[in-house]
């Protein structure tokens, strides 16, 4: 199960935060200090795993990560997902971000952190991977931002067929 | 792909500037949030940022509870909510207003709304109850988008005592036609398993239509729940096997639709969840294995090395093929695979490849031996994660021989492990066991203690002492050992004990106190001295003091070591913490009096086992003095439940005197915990010898020993192994490694120096290792000279012998394959997946392209059947006929014992009682008496005069242990016929009465799936056998267990010989064995299946029958206890 997904920048601003485990709020802060810090103080050429954060549920869990330019995309995950299935999962997430924002930056996922979530919502649905292909997900987010531009709530069956 | 991402996003910086730069004309300037975040950008400390948020948040209180918001203008508000608290402040009173947003906005505020809420709240919050109604209504909207909404937001958090509100209607969605929501509703519902699984229990059977859905995605969403599920129980779900099997072959071999490629692998997450249920599946089960075998060595061959995801396939692959049952073909394919990894220059498959080294190399030591060299390199590897891993795996392959050269290593690294401070320290234990000597050892730990100090976890320390008291095999290797520590210890404690860390002071005084007298030209009271200069240091922790008042109290001795004790104990004992002032009590009181000191701390007594009395035995004398002076006597639970029950009823009779008492009977029970100890073992043997030596007539009890329990301590420890000593390792073997180690190196080009060192380092790290090469591949040989041995042995299992007795278990492959083709999913499976290929793709591409198919007709064609009201009609028609129900139940009893298997036939049985009745459809169940176990069986009898199929019986008890009676898995019964089924029973714990509850699914022709609970309720008696013994036998076993009961009984009084005739009854009743009856004191021995033995103690005392009851197994004397009341009672 994935327990946590990050995006915070080089300098741990945090960009997006999504837990699928309730921490309380200080929790969580600090678990996402924490993880800045350990994930800012790796080279580039160290392997994309972390074992052992102490907040964040101890020796079963790990991070898995990447590093896009500005970004860093955290997932914290049990011993029940692949480390390299979810390397590639944060792969399809970011192409998936620069297909909706069409050449995402860091300021589209400040200025539209809703429709991060509701992308992200496609793709993991409390902590399960739900969705794993591009197109898929974004048929889906597609589907609701119609919705956005004619305001009313149309039965889907129109989108659909 | 990824180029361009990174592309876009190292454009960044230049964007942030927020200029009139393509990037800011994106965002509406005139946005709040625009605004907060251009702020935000602006500020230059943490400080003004706290600011800037509160004035934020302020002005969003404000907009939020004014009425004149709209509903959009609220959206705008929520986003910078989320904004605000995603940086960590708290906007709890825009939670309500979240909620409010889901429950009245547009769909898209709606979705913000929903958004909110599950970022702001956890499944515990109590606003969250405000929320349920508005899922309700959105489950039920026509609009899929609100749908989805909800069913995401169910998953992400959802009250747990809500979910019944809301089951029925994710469950509905389990036939929407949209393969969306049936994926969505498959996660929620999988969610609802994980917080409460009793709550989805009747839904398996969905879950297995999810998995036969055409649609690949709902299969895949419907994999989670089975992981999960065959991880609780690998059992349950061996008969999907082959379905899974298949799925993987067709996904594996390219039939799934191109969209489910990811960079031309077909559907790879998919693939990755298969092998892990299958890999548990197939563990320690050969038969399960076999079906696998050719899906994964194709798996392994398809897998070519082109892309990262095909790695973490061949991963999984590899730990798949290593944990099932072996085949070594696979296996030299995976090895080769692991190679591959470990080889590897991309340090992310480096990692993968020491894992799952670390993962194999138990079974097959050869491999880390082949890659020694890369292990050699990736330990100084400037990745901290990739040296921890190497670690890791040095552990693994440990011993007598390398053992020195890795400690040194994981020493090295110990202090980069308190620099991080990122890691938990730790320090395998087993590493004791391959010590080489005392002083490496001794030094070690110093060193181990002193560096991890007081962030080491506190068993290792503990660990330590238990194995310096326990001691090895040899006393002279033990006394050596301990002197070494004691020597050690002092001279440490000369130096500078200021800068040991608290632990590590503890350690040293429990040592010096237990074994300083070991070294005779030491003087107690220099030793005493150093450690009350401890007690005089600051930072000398409250816990460490009252450990150095211990060791105190044992040493001191001699008119200078008392005066030292007395000043600490008077210093002490005014102390605020309780805890030392005990102690320092202690110390004042046992340092007058040397043969108080001398009883209650025996000089080298820390090797005896200490002897817990768990029933307290040495506490009767108090209880009968209690009892005596007109204490009620001690009920156990039940009774006392019983008691009030019947106290309940109006009692008509006038009062009794007072309770009838007996001094020498008394009843203690419940007493599992072993709290108190019986410090000396002579005491509580004496208070068993009087109880049983009352009068004189009283029993014999010759041969038994008479040391209290110690006997049966010794007896289920494996007798001590004299190991023949192997002292050194052989000085022919050592260089014979090496050269081995050399020729078995990747690279045999000239080596310069630093190449060399490597190689040395390798042959000494790998040295032992290659001495199993020639032994089978699979098999775990115990490493071959160790000096330490611990006394007891770990169950030495060699795979040969494994693999002969599963060989054996293993029934022939084709009644395998009948078993499963009856299996109602299989038949399901077969007809959904293993139609030829081409169909299936035309399906699932059809599925998913248009809404209208073939197979969604059929699917709502079925589902308006499920909900006709025809039927449900007919079913109300027969459940209120009551004429069909009552006639046919006195000979339907008879005509149902007819039924019951031919072996069983012969056997009493239990009178038949009817479980449950629903349409047509009668249960009923007996249990029968066999002499080794139970087995209870189920009639299913149909009354309709069509055939009823698909006969699904699923049983469970919490304190039974419910295991079919495998041929004999019902699949229909035919009209007017009786169907049997047979399940054996076994008790997990004793328990007064156990209850079976079961659920019975069935389908009539025509007509949709109908299930019936039903519950079995059958006495702990049923499980009781006479247990045949002789008394000397009895004796020793009485002795030995440790959970017991007494209570005061009435006296069968109408024959001649009250005794005798109650003891009859009870055997009779009961099915005890009454083993000796002498005067007025009787034996009597029973087991509860199987073998776990319960003996009773009776004796007459007072008009009344004194009975004792003793098991090793908790419970089990309270509960027979109950019903030798019940019997004596009805009788």
């Amino acid at each position: 199960m994935i327990k946590a997904i990050l995006i915070f920048n080089n300098h741990g601003k945090p960009r997006l935060s999504k837990f699928y485990e309730h921490y309380n709020e200080d929790t969580e802060q600090q678990i996402i200090r924490e993880t800045f810090h350990l994930v800012s103080k790796r080279d580039e050429n160290v392997c994309n795993f972390l074992e052992g954060g102490m907040l964040i549920g101890g020796s079963d869990y790990k991070l898995i990560y990447r590093h896009y330019a500005t970004l860093y995309f955290v997932f914290c995950v049990d011993s029940s997902e692949s480390e390299l299935g979810i390397l590639d999962l944060i792969q399809v997430f970011v192409e998936t971000l620069d297909k909706c924002f069409e050449n995402v930056c860091e300021l589209d996922l400040i200025f539209h952190v809703d429709k991060v979530h509701n992308i992200l919502a496609e793709m993991v649905m409390g902590g399960m991977v739900l969705e794993t292909n591009m197109n898929e997900i974004i048929t889906q987010v597609d589907a609701q931002n119609k919705m956005e531009k004619s305001e009313v709530s149309l039965t889907l069956f129109d989108i659909y067929s | 792909m990824s180029d361009v991402v990174e592309k876009t996003l190292t454009a960044l910086p230049s964007l942030l500037s927020l200029d009139s730069q393509p990037g800011s004309t994106k965002l509406s300037s005139t946005s709040k949030l625009g605004t907060l975040i251009r702020g935000i950008t602006e500020l230059t400390s943490k400080h003004e940022e706290e600011k800037l948020i509160q004035h934020e948040l302020t002005s969003i209180k404000e907009q939020v509870s004014s009425p004149n918001t709209s509903m959009r203008q609220m959206k705008e508000l929520m986003v910078r909510a989320i904004y605000c608290e995603m940086l960590g402040y708290e906007a709890s009173f825009s939670y309500i207003h979240a909620i409010k947003l889901a429950q009245q906005g547009t769909a898209l505020e709606k979705r913000v709304g929903y958004l909110a809420v599950s970022l702001f709240l956890n499944e515990s919050h109590e606003l969250l109850l405000l929320l349920v109604n508005t899922v309700l209504k959105d489950l039920q909207s026509t609009n899929l988008i609100e749908v989805c909404m909800a069913l995401t937001v169910v998953s992400q958090m959802f009250p747990k005592d809500m979910i019944p509100a809301i089951l029925p209607l994710v469950e509905e969605k389990l036939n929407h036609p949209k393969e969306i929501i049936r994926r969505k509703a498959v996660l929620a519902l999988y969610k609802f398993y994980l917080i409460a699984p009793n709550q989805v229990q009747h839904i398996h059977n969905k879950f297995r239509k999810a998995l036969c859905d055409k649609d690949p995605g709902v299969m895949t969403a419907s994999l989670h729940i089975y992981l999960q599920m065959i991880q609780e129980n690998p059992e349950g779900y061996k008969d999907l096997t082959p379905s899974f099997v298949t799925i993987l072959k067709q996904v594996v071999g390219g039939k799934l639709p191109m969209d489910f490629n990811y960079h031309s692998v077909p559907a790879p997450w998919l693939q990755i969840q298969l092998l892990r249920i299958l890999s548990l599946l197939g563990k320690n089960d050969q038969s399960t294995s076999e079906i696998m075998y050719e899906v994964l060595d194709e798996s392994l061959r398809r897998a070519e090395m082109n892309h990262n995801i095909t790695y973490a396939i061949l991963y999984e692959c590899v730990k798949c093929i290593y944990t099932i049952h072996p085949k070594s073909e696979l296996l030299e394919k995976a090895a080769k695979c692991i190679g591959n990894f470990v080889l590897s220059p991309k340090i992310n498959l480096k990692y993968l490849g020491l894992k799952a080294l670390t993962y194999v190399v138990q079974q097959d030591p050869k491999l880390a031996l082949q890659h020694q060299m890369t292990i050699i390199e990736c330990l100084d590897h400037p990745d901290l994660i990739i040296k921890r891993e190497t670690l890791e795996l040095l552990f693994r392959i440990t011993n007598a021989q390398n053992v020195t050269v890795i400690v040194e290593k994981i020493m090295l690294l110990y202090y980069l492990y308190l620099v991080c401070s990122c890691f938990l320290v730790f320090f395998p234990m087993n590493h004791y066991t391959y010590a080489p000597d005392n002083e490496w050892f001794i030094e070690t730990m110093n060193t181990v203690f002193s560096v991890g100090g007081d962030m080491m976890q506190p068993d290792i320390p503990n660990s330590f002492l238990k194995l310096l008291s326990e001691g090895f095999d040899s006393v002279e290797e033990d006394r050596k050992l301990r002197l070494f520590a004691v020597d050690s210890y002092v001279s440490l404690l000369q130096g500078e004990p200021g800068k040991l860390p608290q632990r590590f002071l503890q350690v040293i005084s429990w040592v010096l106190g237990e074994y300083s007298y070991l070294r005779k030209e030491l003087e107690a009271a220099r030793v005493l001295r150093l450690l009350a200069k401890l007690l005089d240091m600051k930072n000398t922790s409250s816990e460490t003091k009252s450990w150095v008042l211990m060791a105190m109290t044992k040493l001191c001795e001699g008119r200078t070591g008392l005066s030292v004790a007395q000043e600490v104990s008077e210093t002490y004992s005014s102390s605020l913490d309780t805890v030392l002032r005990q102690r320092a009590q202690e110390l004042q009181h046992l340092s007058q009096d040397w043969e108080l000191q001398a009883r209650v701390l025996p000089r080298d007594a820390g090797h005896e086992p200490l002897e817990v009395d768990s029933s307290l035995s040495f506490l009767d004398g108090f209880v009968s003095e209690a009892l005596a002076a007109g204490a009620a006597p001690y009920k156990p639970q039940h009774q006392r439940q019983e008691e009030l029950a019947q106290a309940k009823a109006l009692s008509l009779e006038p009062y009794g005197l007072s309770l009838p008492i007996s001094m020498s009977s008394c009843s203690i029970a419940d007493r599992q915990s072993p709290t108190l100890l019986s410090i000396s073992s002579g005491l509580s043997g004496d208070s068993t010898e009087l109880s049983h030596k009352g009068g004189s007539t009283s029993l014999k009890l010759d041969g038994v020993k008479r040391v209290w329990g110690r006997e049966g301590y010794l007896a289920q420890r494996e007798p001590v192994e004299e190991s023949a000593h192997v002292e050194v390792p052989s000085p022919l073997r050592s260089p014979n490694h090496q050269g081995e180690a050399d020729s078995q190196t990747p690279t045999p080009t000239p080596t310069p120096d630093p190449e060399q060192e490597k190689q040395q380092l390798a042959s000494s790290l790998f040295v032992g290792l290659s001495s199993q090469s020639s032994v089978c591949l699979m098999g775990k040989s115990e490493p071959t000279p160790q000096r330490f041995r611990r006394k007891t042995k770990g169950p030495g299992s060699s795979s040969a012998v494994g693999e002969q007795i599963s060989n054996s278990l293993v029934s022939t492959p084709s009644t395998v394959d009948n078993l499963l083709c009856n299996n109602l999913l299989e038949s399901n499976i077969t007809s959904e997946l293993d139609v030829s290929s081409l169909e299936q793709t035309s399906q699932l591409a059809h599925g998913l392209t248009t809404a209208n198919g073939n197979c969604d007709v059929e699917l709502t064609d079925s589902d308006i059947k499920g909900s006709s009201p025809s039927l449900n009609g007919d079913n109300e028609v027969v459940a209120a006929d009551p004429g069909s129900h009552e006639d046919p139940d006195g000979p339907k009893d008879l005509c149902l014992s007819s039924h019951l298997p031919a072996e069983l036939s012969g056997l009493s049985h239990s009178e038949i009682t009817p479980l449950c009745s629903k349409q047509s459809l009668d249960l009923s169940a007996c249990h029968v008496h066999k002499d080794d176990f139970l087995v209870l069986v189920v009639f299913i009898y149909n009354s309709s005069d069509s055939d009823i199929q698909q006969i699904l019986l699923e049983l469970d008890s919490d304190e039974l242990e419910v295991s079919c009676v495998c041929d004999n898995r019902v699949q229909e019964a035919r009209s007017h016929s009786v169907a049997v089924c047979q399940y054996f029973l076994t008790v997990k714990r004793p328990s007064v009465h156990f209850k079976v509850v079961g659920i019975v699914s069935y389908q009539f022709p025509v007509g949709t799936p109908q299930s019936v609970q039903f519950s079995y309720k059958l006495p702990l008696t049923s499980f009781i056998r006479p247990l045949t013994l002789t008394t000397e036998e009895y004796g020793t076993m009485w002795l030995d267990f440790s959970h017991d009961t007494k209570q005061n009984l009435t006296l069968i009084s109408d024959g001649q010989e009250p005794l005798a005739a109650t003891l009859n009854m009870l055997e009779k009743k009961l099915q005890l064995h009454v083993v000796e009856v002498i005067g007025m004191e009787g034996i009597v021995a029973c087991q509860l299946l199987q073998d776990q033995p319960c003996l009773m103690h009776c004796r007459l005392h007072a008009g009344t029958l004194a009975v004792w009851l003793r098991s090793p197994v908790p419970d089990l004397p309270d509960c027979l206890m109950y019903h030798c009341q019940r019997a004596l009672q009805e009788h």
